[in-house]
């Protein structure tokens, strides 16, 4: 094992699916430990940033290494350095949630009474023992996300990924899991995740790169990318609640002051402060907003934080 | 369903048709061998479906992920199905010998006829595991794999071909079932194997047998190869 190699690395990554170009030289380096937030919107190219890390995508061009080994000559020795949990829930439905962990935890080499204990420990630390022995086909969507994560920690590889691993999950939930994840850190344990939600990326991440058509646009920790967002924006509304008119602070008294004068004394029926979200990321960082699929996801982000 | 299903079927075609078909009751002892296959065909149709549930949910990823090899999926549900039908097979022996089946089979046509449904279920079931990784959802692997469920009625499984009209006749004759199903017959009733049938139905089961695997492992590497 190559212990000074990033834990991850990407240059000059592309990868086009027919004529749609998804990766457009992706490049990115991940310390040992750390916990790095790949943000971006849906279509930016961060799932098949994992797909590749995780050998399930072949990249068209540039090199991707997994501690230290090459995802397209040393495929086995990446496979043994990871665990993956996609967006699609990879759990056997037939199976109980103990079997699923059992079954999981003897394919990934456990011996069968330590893959019981595992089971039963991560039975425990999702609250998920209660439905543990029922048939996943029963359980409701929050709770076999749940288990898909659960089944990538059975085994603690150098570097974990985790694709939108909170998507799905209620807020305790999500608050369980990050506090899991950064354990995971703690003990060295390399995390890469995905997420189109700002407020995880600063809560969770050491690093954040922000990926928009292919490509890392901004990159740094979390305090340097909202330095460049700025603090709360203000919202003006009508009488309908709808957003008119949006301005953003810098999070100062002395800014919020100054938006306030910015606007004047227009009529206006409502007015409120709420956190960037992942479309403000995008306007300070491209210029221009994100897709505008993300948007549904970035209202939904704000209710959230509210 | 491994035991209820080849029980029923038993029964039905002791005591509904047999009664038609042969009035002196000893239907029974021609149509286990065809039964048996039958069964084989119903227990192995449910890979189709597991291989085509397993394909199109996350789970294949998850197996592409991990230090394992991913084709142990096809491989695991191959197995299943070999065990389960060999119940099965069993199920309709005993029910058989309930209601009146005397094989006369030795111990080495015994041993000749556990090796030829072996193998036969080995055959189908790959065939319906490569028919659920084509399928692009286990719905429509479950309405592929039903053309293979008929092949057993247009053979000697239940009754005699020089009964069928000439045209049907000669593709009863020379489909593969047949000659199986006539190597069981002579095994457990311990009254020879006629000509060449024994060989055509181990040809048959080679050649069935390979493309098949053939077949399937070039679908499961485009399914789930890299992309």
């Amino acid at each position: 094992m190559t212990s000074t190699a990033p834990a991850v690395a990407l240059r000059g990554v592309r990868k086009a699916f027919g004529k749609t170009v998804v990766l457009d030289g992706l490049d990115l380096a991940v310390d040992r430990g750390t916990i790095v937030a790949l943000l971006g919107p849906n279509g930016a190219g961060k799932t098949t940033t994992v797909n590749i890390l995780s050998t399930l995508v072949a990249p068209d061009a540039g090199t991707a290494t997994v501690n230290g080994f090459d995802v397209a000559r040393q495929p086995e020795q990446v496979k043994a350095s990871i665990s993956v949990t996609g967006q699609s829930a990879a759990v056997d439905e037939v199976l109980s949630g103990e079997e699923n962990l059992r079954m999981m935890g003897r394919l990934s080499g456990l011996t069968a009474h330590q893959a019981r204990r595992r089971a039963a420990e991560l039975l425990d630390r999702f609250d998920l023992r209660a439905a543990g022995r029922k048939r996943v086909k029963t359980w409701s969507g929050g709770m076999r996300r749940k288990l898909d994560i659960a089944i990538s920690l059975l085994r603690t590889p150098p570097v974990i990924f985790l694709d939108e691993p909170t998507t799905g999950l209620d807020t305790r939930s999500r608050q369980d899991l990050w506090a899991m994840i950064r354990r995971l850190a703690d003990d060295g344990t390399t995390v890469v995740l995905t997420t189109q939600y700002l407020e995880e990326a600063d809560v969770l991440a050491d690093r954040v790169a922000v990926i928009d058509h292919g490509r890392v646009v901004a990159e740094g920790t979390p305090a340097e990318l909202k330095a460049r967002v700025g603090g709360e924006v203000l919202a003006l509304h009508d009488a309908d609640g709808a957003v008119v008119r949006e301005v953003p602070t810098d999070g100062t008294l002395t800014g919020l002051r100054r938006a306030l004068a910015l606007v004047g004394d227009d009529a206006l029926d409502g007015v409120s402060l709420r956190a960037p979200s992942l479309d403000d990321v995008f306007l300070a960082v491209t210029g221009s907003p994100a897709a505008a699929s993300t948007h549904d996801q970035s209202t939904e982000n704000q209710k959230e934080i509210a | 369903m491994a035991i209820v299903l080849p029980t029923i079927l038993m029964l039905l075609f002791t005591y509904v048709f047999g009664g038609a078909i042969q009035s002196d009751g000893g239907y029974v002892d021609y149509v286990v061998p065809g039964i048996i296959l039958l069964c084989a065909g119903y227990g192995a149709a449910s890979t189709a479906v597991d291989v085509a549930n397993d394909m199109t949910a996350g789970i294949i990823d998850r197996f592409r992920t991990m230090p394992m090899r991913a084709s142990a999926v096809i491989t695991g549900h191959v197995v299943a199905s070999l065990l389960r039908n060999l119940v099965a097979t069993a199920v309709v022996i005993g029910v058989g010998i309930a209601v009146g089946f005397r094989p006369e089979a030795s111990l080495g046509g015994w041993i000749g006829v556990a090796g030829l449904v072996a193998l036969y279920i080995l055959v189908i079931t790959f065939l319906f595991a490569a028919i659920g990784l084509a399928a692009s959802s286990p719905d429509s692997a479950n309405g592929y794999g039903f053309i293979l469920m008929f092949l057993p009625y247009v053979s000697s499984a239940f009754v005699p071909v020089d009964t069928m009209p000439t045209w049907l006749r000669w593709i009863a004759e020379h489909q593969p079932l047949t000659p199986i199903i006539e190597t069981i017959r002579g095994l457990l009733l311990g009254t020879g194997i006629h000509g060449t049938d024994s060989w055509w139905a181990l040809g048959w089961c080679a050649l069935i047998l390979a493309a098949g695997v053939v077949w399937s492992g070039w679908l499961f590497r485009r399914k789930a190869g890299r992309r």
